[in-house]
């Protein structure tokens, strides 16, 4: 119905009561924002608004686990009385929908982990991104290392690089964050599994991402498989 | 400036008769001799590579008509260098490679182990042991699929064949898979074995004879310290008295029922975790650490960690295990109901027991119990004074214990009963302490209840029929609504008591002083006049 040319199985997020199994799917336009669809059962799919910056900042205040019922409503009142009394004043009742939360949360995690190896995706002089058609896999070598791993978001800290490190940087394929300079550091595990013929990256940050390549191929891909909550403890848990 | 490509400008004004005004080439001949002059010069060698331009034209086109990728011109230039890369790996083979070795064979190696069955094997099945148990790994890895948890089928049986291999190493009267705790550089594979009896606790009897000798020479030193010590001026003494050690539960009871053996990967030998003490456990509530995969890691943390990364783990072992293993209620009875249920630590199947219903099972949290104590605060199952002991080990004590017994007095803890049902589980905040699912709504009659620990995370347990089993797959931590919050240096200790002889007293003033002076001189005259008045008399 939805006339999405390639579909993924973004992840799963467990509730009390139930857990929502939720998939993106592009169409013809790969540069576009994909859109997020979420089920239940997997056999019923709704689609899922985009995030706006409201609901990323509520969101971020609230703590727990998800219900599992996206009609249950969060109280903001009990919360945080000041972001409740600014939105009473804007007119609006001071309740947020799971649903919105769990846009938000998907929308954070993808900002913040989804990773894709080095060179999977190019960009061209115009600007536009495209997938790497001639993308080989990394190498064993380079599939241990952590700066073979981008973050697949707008880059925040490319500027920030020393010329020296500019100098090295392939401009078509080098032009997102790379996992080393994330903080804190030591966020990212990286293990080899199957005897290394799959690397398996996990984030520590979001528990429950897991990202896996098979070097020498083109594949890869991540999965959320997990409770949907941020670990905030992660500097005490290093 | 080197030669020009065809489509730039400028092409061609090196060679005779070639301007950029003219177009065309009227003269058939010229075009012959034109074309031959271009092949000539694609056919030049450059000097640096001893490439030359017409062959590797062929090559891309070849690679390109050969493998016909979509959007081409997008990725001309990586189709080039591959084609030139391809060319001097050849050439420059003047360089024996070096046969690596990769990882993955050595891994391979490993895992092939596991599969080679040893000769003398049959032999040994028929001694008076009998056949210990091995779990049937794949069928419980079945049973969770079902519920979407697991491994992989590969990771199952080579684990169920590391267990095998394990029983046939070490004295083992049953054993268990427990699950998989992941951590940063690897992950730990853990199997719940109990020994035969007598087999570990020899291990344990060296141990402790071996801190009771080297205790009773560090007494015999700290005496002739002291002696020495007491003809100086001593540093005020520290009235520091650290608590009692709480012992650690024997073997075979409370928290060290089972023993555990840890391996990073299936195929890697196994390692037997040490029997953990109650401080380990008390300890390990208050901090919140990724393992690293390595045993011998320290646990950095504050209130600092008795142990090292062994220890943590087992102590978590040990929490989630008291905290997730259940069962299906009525499993397991009491063998002897007469006794308390304090001490009653003995627990056997119930031969009469009928299992509920699937969806009893699912909708109802009493029907499932926990089989293994819980942990008191003090970090043992049952609870035991620490002061009591403390009178057998050191003699000198005494004088201090008098005063112990007098001031505080620890309270008797008292946990919960062996084979609680888990509806008393208390949940946090608004968060019920178990989730339970059944398998599959569409086929009622082959589902399978599935329970998930909302305390921690990753504690799965499922039951159909007779069959149940827990199992743990997870980062092995507890799940807490709000932040860890480390607990908080004590406050600084009063380095010495305040007294007269070191607290500071005010100087008297000049006014005081005067005061004080006139006083003095009064009495003195006063007592003057009283001895003139005596000598008058």
């Amino acid at each position: 119905d939805y006339r999405f040319e390639r579909v993924w199985f973004w992840g799963c997020i467990q509730g009390l009561r139930g857990a929502y199994y939720i998939a993106e799917g592009l169409g013809p336009n790969r540069a576009a924002p994909r859109s997020r669809l979420y089920s239940l059962n997997c056999l019923d799919w709704s689609l899922l608004t985009p995030a706006t910056k409201e609901m990323l900042a509520l969101a971020e205040q609230l703590k727990g686990r998800f219900q599992g019922d996206p009609s249950f409503e969060y109280h903001l009142a009990e919360i945080n009385a000041e972001a409740a009394a600014r939105l009473a004043e804007g007119g609006r009742e001071p309740v947020i929908k799971e649903e919105a939360r769990l846009i938000a949360t998907i929308e954070q995690i993808d900002r913040e982990v989804a990773i894709v190896p080095r060179g999977a995706f190019v960009k061209t002089p115009l600007g536009s991104v495209h997938e790497n058609r001639h993308f080989e896999g990394l190498s064993l070598l380079e599939a241990k290392k952590l700066s073979s791993y981008f973050h697949f978001t707008e880059p925040v800290n490319l500027k920030n690089k020393t010329l020296q490190e500019k100098a090295d940087l392939d401009p078509s394929t080098d032009f997102l964050d790379s996992l080393e300079h994330d903080i804190p550091r030591g966020s990212w595990s990286i293990q080899l599994e199957k005897g290394g013929t799959v690397v398996v990256l996990r984030s520590l940050l979001w528990l429950g991402l897991t990202f896996y390549h098979v070097p020498k191929t083109k594949q890869f891909g991540y999965v959320y498989f997990g409770t949907g909550e941020k670990n905030l403890d992660l500097p005490f848990m290093l | 400036h080197g030669p020009y490509q065809p489509h730039e400008p400028g092409y061609g004004l090196d060679q005779p008769g070639y301007s950029p005004y003219e177009d065309q080439i009227p003269d058939p001949q010229a075009r012959m001799l034109a074309i031959k002059n271009a092949k000539a010069y694609l056919l030049k060698s450059s000097t640096r590579s001893g490439l030359n331009l017409y062959d590797h034209f062929a090559n891309i086109l070849t690679k390109i008509l050969d493998e016909q990728p979509t959007n081409t011109v997008d990725i001309i230039e990586d189709i080039s260098k591959d084609v030139k890369w391809a060319q001097f790996q050849k050439k420059m083979d003047t360089l024996r490679d070096e046969h690596l070795i990769l990882p993955t064979y050595e891994a391979a190696e490993k895992c092939k182990a596991l599969f080679v069955k040893e000769v003398g094997e049959e032999e040994e099945l028929d001694e008076e042991m009998g056949q210990p148990s091995l779990p049937n790994v794949m069928e419980t890895a079945f049973y969770f699929e079902q519920a979407g948890i697991g491994l992989d089928k590969d990771e199952s049986y080579y684990i169920f064949l590391s267990l095998k291999n394990l029983i046939n190493v070490q004295p083992i009267q049953t054993c268990r898979f427990w699950g998989k705790i992941l951590g940063l550089e690897m992950n730990y594979i853990i199997a719940e074995v109990q020994l035969h009896e007598g087999e570990g606790e020899e291990e344990t009897g060296e141990q402790e004879e071996e801190t009771v000798a080297e205790g009773e020479q560090e007494m015999d030193e700290a005496e002739e310290e002291g002696e020495e010590k007491e003809k100086e001026a001593e540093p005020p003494k520290s009235t520091y008295k650290p608590p009692p050690e709480v012992p650690k539960e024997e073997n075979g009871t409370g928290t060290n029922k089972y023993i555990y053996f840890v391996c990073n990967e299936p195929g890697k030998p196994w390692v037997k975790l040490p029997p953990v003490t109650p401080a380990q456990i008390v300890c390990a509530r208050k901090i919140k650490k990724f393992f690293t995969g390595r045993l011998d890691a320290p646990v950095v943390s504050f209130p600092p960690f008795p142990g090292n990364e062994a220890n943590y783990l087992r102590a978590q072992i040990a929490r989630i295990s008291a905290g997730t293993h259940v069962s299906p209620t009525g499993f397991y009875q009491f063998a002897n109901e007469d006794e308390e249920d304090e001490e009653g630590d003995a627990y056997e199947e119930n031969p009469e027991f009928e299992p509920p219903p699937v969806v009893e099972m699912v909708e109802s949290l009493a029907t499932w119990a926990h089989h293994v104590k819980a942990i008191l605060k003090q970090g043992r199952c049952v609870w035991i004074n620490p002061s009591q002991k403390s009178e057998e080990n050191e003699e000198e004590d005494e004088e201090e214990e008098d005063k112990e017994e007098e001031g505080e007095e620890q309270e008797e803890e008292r946990g919960l009963p062996l084979l609680t049902l888990i509806s008393e589980d208390e949940g946090m905040k608004n968060i019920p302490a178990w989730t339970a699912q059944a398998s599959t709504n569409l086929i009622p009659q082959y589902s399978v209840a599935i329970l998930q620990s909302n305390r921690w995370p990753g504690a799965y347990a499922f039951a159909s029929g007779r069959k149940f089993d827990n199992i743990y797959f997870g980062w092995g931590h507890k799940y807490s609504p709000e932040s860890h919050t480390p607990a908080l240096p004590p406050p600084a200790q009063a380095e010495y008591p305040s007294g007269p002889g070191i607290t500071e007293t005010v100087d008297p003033t000049v006014e005081e002083e005067i005061a004080f002076r006139v006083a003095q001189e009064e009495a003195l005259a006063g007592e003057e006049e009283e001895e003139e008045e005596v000598e008058d008399d």
